[in-house]
């Protein structure tokens, strides 16, 4: 009896932290929910969309419910069933690890119309969306930044897993820092973990080590990354949402994503009837990212004239970016 | 290979392995001083959790950094204080108590950090102390020794606790209580008591590790650990619920980290190997579980509910 009650206290503090909230829902709303893996709060993936979510919860009238921190995809399908099951018109399945379970509920929710990404996979059905970021774009404009503002040119790339728009990212930071200087040396290191802040500081502190003045990093755990960057007067560049409350002294530039103007095309499909079965890519061109610089830190302005340059040249198709490894 | 091998990068790999290793070692010690009173404490990684954020909010909202420390400690005694509750009062099975208690912790801390903080902030650190004349050796002295007190206090926490375990009458009384909790209660020995303060000062040492982590991160994030208590419990293991082979253990965990990180960093493990490296210190670990603790035996009445004439 003192084990199963010892049992039931975690699980309700569990389930208390877990509880979806939601806005009051009016006649004829649609009913949107949002399931991430982090919080809303992140600085990176999870609040980018969630603050597209909330930008255009008034002009497309709908009722925003959002389960955060599911890293586990086992609850995170079970949130998402019982959303479809209570009539959600759209269900957003903002984490690549969730695809399989779009790929399951889909077919058997047709009315609920399903988006999920970073991917580009809508399995052929006609109620999934499916999205992505080149965000090697911003992560080349970062990387041709941030060597032009080494001065030892040595640079620390922290990522968590070599998958999905995390290595995009690194690899076109890598790109682009090489295609500035050639004697800039990069290095590169994952973590092996999305949510290790502990991990990503202790990759920066051995970065500091081996010289490097500039570091940059993805995923919500790179708040630890910046706090060594900010410590030791290095520069950081971000990506997803910008982290520059963290290190304003620090922060040279990042690569927002805004996913407003995908979210936009979906709403608006919806509205008019129109069936999914689509895959989106935020680019630079696209306005779907964009690069930010920090107003609390004194970029040269000769620095942002050539990042504008590289801008341009990579939304005309005048810059290729290579592969990564 | 051999950028790996320069000064500047092996003092600061070293130097990296010792802050790693502190929580660790902190945490550790506290179980031993657990378990060697027959107490199995699984939930070291909720306490270091709960002992990590509260630290955590009250540097941020006070500055103040021996308070946070303070706090993070009389958390942990207070979380040991509960779990000694339900294992020395209630009798519960101490392994799934334990869990309770890490999974409160997990989704707590969880809570509290959407409600009370929300966009996390960093915190100030403590400040590096010199370690007199050592700190000057050439090359190698300032990294090596200029750490944050809490990095210090963790090691000079070895050799008391090994006093206090071999040299004190508390001590016997915590070893017979693990041993044989029936002979030291006929010799007028409160096991129960005796179970109690080890189980709250342990906790409060998981307490302090937990603000040792948060210290050298210098940031809260959900599940901060990352299970790094679960680890702890092991290396209590690996050290044969001693303190100098939980300080030993604690190292070898810390420099195979900092050894991985460093690789990683320089290139010599490859992008495409670098998940499977991140589980090297725990593979590590576990081998030199296997081989070396083996040969010890653990405590005769750890996890052993105590009644008398039962």
């Amino acid at each position: 009896m003192r084990k199963v009650l010892v049992i039931l206290a975690a699980i309700t503090a569990l389930a208390a932290a877990a509880v979806p909230t939601a806005t009051p829902k009016s006649h004829a709303q649609l009913k949107v929910a949002l399931i991430a893996p982090s919080a809303h709060n992140d600085l990176a993936f999870t609040q980018s969309m969630h603050h597209a979510l909330l930008n255009l919860q008034k002009k497309y009238n709908f009722q925003l419910s959002v389960s955060e921190n599911q890293f586990v995809v086992a609850n995170a399908a079970n949130i998402m069933h019982q959303y479809a099951q209570e009539g959600y018109d759209l269900i957003i399945a903002h984490g690549s690890q969730y695809g399989a379970t779009v790929q399951q509920l889909a077919p058997q929710f047709p009315k609920t119309t399903f988006a999920w990404g970073t991917a580009g996979e809508t399995y052929g059905l006609s109620n999934v969306y499916a999205y992505q970021a080149a965000s090697e774009q911003g992560g080349y404009v970062n990387g041709y930044v941030a060597s032009l503002m080494s001065k030892t040119h040595v640079l620390g790339v922290i990522g968590p897993i070599a998958v999905g728009d995390a290595k995009l990212y690194v690899d076109g930071f890598v790109a682009g820092a090489k295609a500035a200087s050639k004697k800039t040396v990069v290095n590169v290191a994952y973590t092996g973990s999305f949510s290790d802040p502990s991990l990503m500081a202790k990759q920066a502190q051995q970065f500091i080590a081996q010289k490097a003045d500039v570091l940059t990093g993805s995923s919500q755990s790179v708040v630890g990354a910046i706090n060594v960057a900010r410590e030791n007067h290095a520069l950081w560049f971000g990506t997803q949402w910008t982290q520059a409350s963290l290190a304003p002294q620090n922060t040279v530039a990042t690569q927002m994503y805004d996913w407003m103007p995908l979210l936009k095309q979906i709403f608006t499909r919806m509205q008019a009837g129109k069936k999914a079965g689509l895959s989106y890519t935020i680019t630079l061109r696209n306005g779907g990212e964009k690069i930010q610089f920090n107003k609390a830190f004194k970029t040269p302005p000769t620095i942002k004239a050539k990042a504008a340059k590289i801008i341009a040249g990579i939304s005309t198709g005048k810059i290729k970016i290579p592969a990564g490894q | 290979m051999s950028s790996f091998f320069t000064t500047a990068i092996l003092t600061a790999t070293v130097a990296s392995g010792i802050q790693l290793a502190a929580p660790f070692l902190l945490a550790s010690l506290g179980e031993t001083l657990g378990q060697r009173s027959g107490v199995l404490n699984l939930g070291v990684d909720g306490i270091m959790l709960l002992g990590a954020f509260a630290g955590y909010y009250v540097a941020l909202h006070t500055h103040d950094l021996l308070l946070a420390v303070v706090v993070a400690i009389a958390v942990g005694a207070a979380l040991g204080l509960a779990t000694a509750f339900i294992s020395v009062t209630l009798r519960a099975e101490q392994g799934i108590s334990g869990i309770g208690v890490y999974l409160f912790a997990l989704g707590v801390t969880s809570l509290l950090f959407l409600k009370l903080v929300g966009t996390p902030l960093p915190v100030n650190k403590p400040r590096d102390l010199h370690v007199p004349l050592l700190h000057r050796l050439p090359a190698v002295g300032h990294t090596l020794f200029t750490q944050n007190v809490l990095v210090y206090l963790a090691f000079v926490l070895v050799p008391v606790l090994a006093f206090v375990l071999n040299r004190t009458t508390y001590g016997m009384n915590v070893k017979a209580a693990g041993e044989n909790p029936a002979a030291a209660d006929s010799l007028g020995v409160s096991v129960a008591r005796t179970r109690y303060i080890a189980v709250i000062a342990g906790s409060s040492l998981a307490g302090l590790a937990g603000a040792t982590l948060l210290f050298d991160v210098g940031i809260f994030q959900q599940n901060l650990t990352q299970s790094e208590g679960f680890i702890a419990v092991a290396l209590v293991y690996f050290g044969a619920w001693r303190p100098i082979g939980v300080l030993l253990g604690s190292l070898l965990y810390g420099m195979t980290q900092a050894i991985v990180l460093s690789w990683k960093g320089l290139g010599i493990i490859p992008v495409s190997l670098s998940d499977l490296a991140a589980a090297a210190p725990a593979v590590i670990t576990v081998l030199a579980l296997l081989t070396i603790a083996r040969r010890f035996r653990q405590p005769a009445a750890l996890g052993t509910p105590y009644t008398r004439g039962g």
